[in-house]
């Protein structure tokens, strides 16, 4: 089983999370008044990369956070995971 | 190609069997093709065959990346039916039951389609008012569906617990009478060998590594392992991978490739004579001619490319199983394997011409591309001969999501993982 490597509560099996589609920063949300086309891509289109992906996941049976984990869609190798813009910063980081 | 017949049994008896010809021939690439379908499965193998047959198109060829039905035409459940609610669902579904009750006899292959029919059980009030609603609508669409209470379901299948103690208690079902199901191997050979037999180039270990277009943008051939190929109309049927073909013409889709996990358990005697799911547990159950119960379950439930799945899916599946059926829990698992799907947006499919001119999409079946497998060959070849959409698959246009008219059976909204 993958072992995703949550950024404040270490490193937990991978039923403990939920996968929430694709890193923000790669898929950004358009202006609210963005053309039709724009929207059309936001919600419905995906990338689905094969190999290296940036994701968004969720600690559902721990924390709670959202937060991005970089993982291989190939071998489900996991490479690391940080926490998104303007999170709570995990415990263990400099105050 | 000799035909298949109780004679030419008789007569290959007689001489020992070492008069079988191959089934079908294991071609190398031409120069160039009038339409080239990528993705030896089932759908690509019926859609050639249905160019063949129902369009009388000659040159045409299957790319296959590995070996003929090796993907997902190899590793579903093989569970057919056509118990859909929505019209358009429906409509197409039903065309493919058609095909199916008729198959092994176009083909002169034996699919061994079975219709055992397929129960879906319910565990609460809510789902038995949803089921009859469903059941109402198919039959409003012609469609056969019964609504049964629990010594109905327990007539029908004695060793699933519906005991008010069941860990999930059955308070009713839907069953759809002739649905059931079909050999999954039989129906990529079957195809294979019928299309071959009208002409068509079946060639495996090829993978198309681009996809060639003239200065307009429109389709002129491919690139493959195999060197190139050339034609003006193209074909994807490539569950699982579509989403990487199309990225090679700058193609975004509303597509997530998921792994979903099948099993099965040593060979046991005849005991279940139907096909039963059940949606609240996550699980869904047949009997295969040889004796082994065949279990499927959810998504794993994040993108991923590995056909190969982890325990706790299996796990949760098992459990399900035999919360249902008591009597499996001393049985032991032969096999678990994996297999990749398109999963669209809404759940339902895309067969529909795209953008880049020459290049058709068939696409986004989620779990259920196997018992499409028929119609939708049918309705491909129809929209790749005529460059215009089958009416059957109108509904199922690449554009539906931009016009906001998706196809939600579930209504569970743009999270693919969720149909």
């Amino acid at each position: 089983m993958m072992l995703i490597p949550c950024p404040w509560c270490g490193p937990r099996p991978r039923v403990d999370f939920s996968y929430g589609g694709p890193d923000p920063a790669d898929h950004p949300r358009p202006a609210d008044d963005a053309p039709l086309e724009a929207w059309t891509r936001y919600v419905y289109e995906r990338d689905t990369p094969k190999g290296s992906a940036r994701e968004l996941w969720r600690h559902a049976a721990g924390c709670r956070q959202w937060f991005v984990v970089e993982r291989d869609t190939v071998t489900h190798e996991v490479a690391g995971s940080h926490p998104l813009p303007g999170a709570p910063r995990p415990v263990g980081e400099d105050l | 190609m000799i035909r298949y017949s109780a004679l030419s049994l008789l007569r290959q008896g007689f001489a020992g069997h070492g008069g079988w010809p191959r089934a079908w021939r294991d071609a190398d690439p031409r120069p160039d093709y009038d339409v080239v379908i990528v993705g030896g499965g089932g759908h690509g193998l019926a859609t050639a065959y249905y160019l063949a047959r129902n369009h009388g198109i000659k040159r045409i060829a299957v790319l296959e990346k590995g070996w003929l039905g090796g993907g997902s035409v190899g590793r579903n459940t093989t569970i057919v039916r056509s118990n859909y609610l929505l019209d358009a669902n429906a409509a197409f579904y039903e065309h493919g039951m058609k095909l199916w009750t008729r198959l092994s006899r176009d083909l002169n292959y034996n699919v061994m389609f079975s219709q055992r029919g397929v129960l879906n059980l319910a565990h609460t009030d809510a789902q038995m008012e949803a089921f009859a609603r469903r059941g109402n609508a198919m039959r409003l669409n012609g469609i056969d569906a019964e609504v049964l209470d629990v010594p109905a379901i327990k007539q029908l299948a004695p060793l699933l617990d519906t005991s008010a103690e069941a860990r999930f208690p059955i308070v009713g079902g839907l069953i759809q009478p002739r649905a059931g199901t079909a050999r999954h191997d039989a129906v990529a050979w079957g195809y294979a060998r019928a299309a071959s037999a009208l002409g068509v180039d079946i060639i495996q270990r090829c993978e198309v590594t681009e996809i060639l277009r003239d200065t307009k943008g429109a389709i002129t051939g491919v690139e493959t392992t195999r060197g190139r190929i050339r034609a003006e109309k193209i074909g994807l049927c490539v569950a699982g991978q579509t989403s990487r073909l199309a990225a090679m013409v700058d193609l975004p889709l509303p597509l997530e490739t998921h792994l979903l996990q099948a099993m099965v358990t040593e060979p046991v005697k005849p005991c279940l004579d139907t096909v039963v799911t059940s949606g609240a547990a996550h699980c869904y159950i047949s009997q295969t001619d040889k004796g082994e119960l065949v279990f499927g379950g959810d998504l794993d439930g994040y993108p991923s490319y590995a056909q190969r799945g982890e325990t706790p899916l299996v796990e949760h599946v098992c459990a399900a199983a035999v919360s249902l059926f008591p009597a499996f829990s001393r049985l032991r698992l032969m096999r678990t394997w994996g297999g990749v799907m398109d999963m669209s947006m809404d759940g339902s499919p895309i067969i529909d011409r795209t953008p880049v001119p020459g290049l058709y999409l068939n696409a986004g079946w989620c779990y259920g591309g196997f018992k499409a497998t028929p119609a939708a060959g049918w309705c491909l070849a129809h929209t790749i001969a005529h460059d215009a959409p089958h009416d059957l698959v109108k509904p199922f246009a690449l554009d539906r999501f931009a016009r906001g008219a998706t196809l939600d059976e579930k209504g569970a909204g743009p999270t693919p993982a969720l149909h």
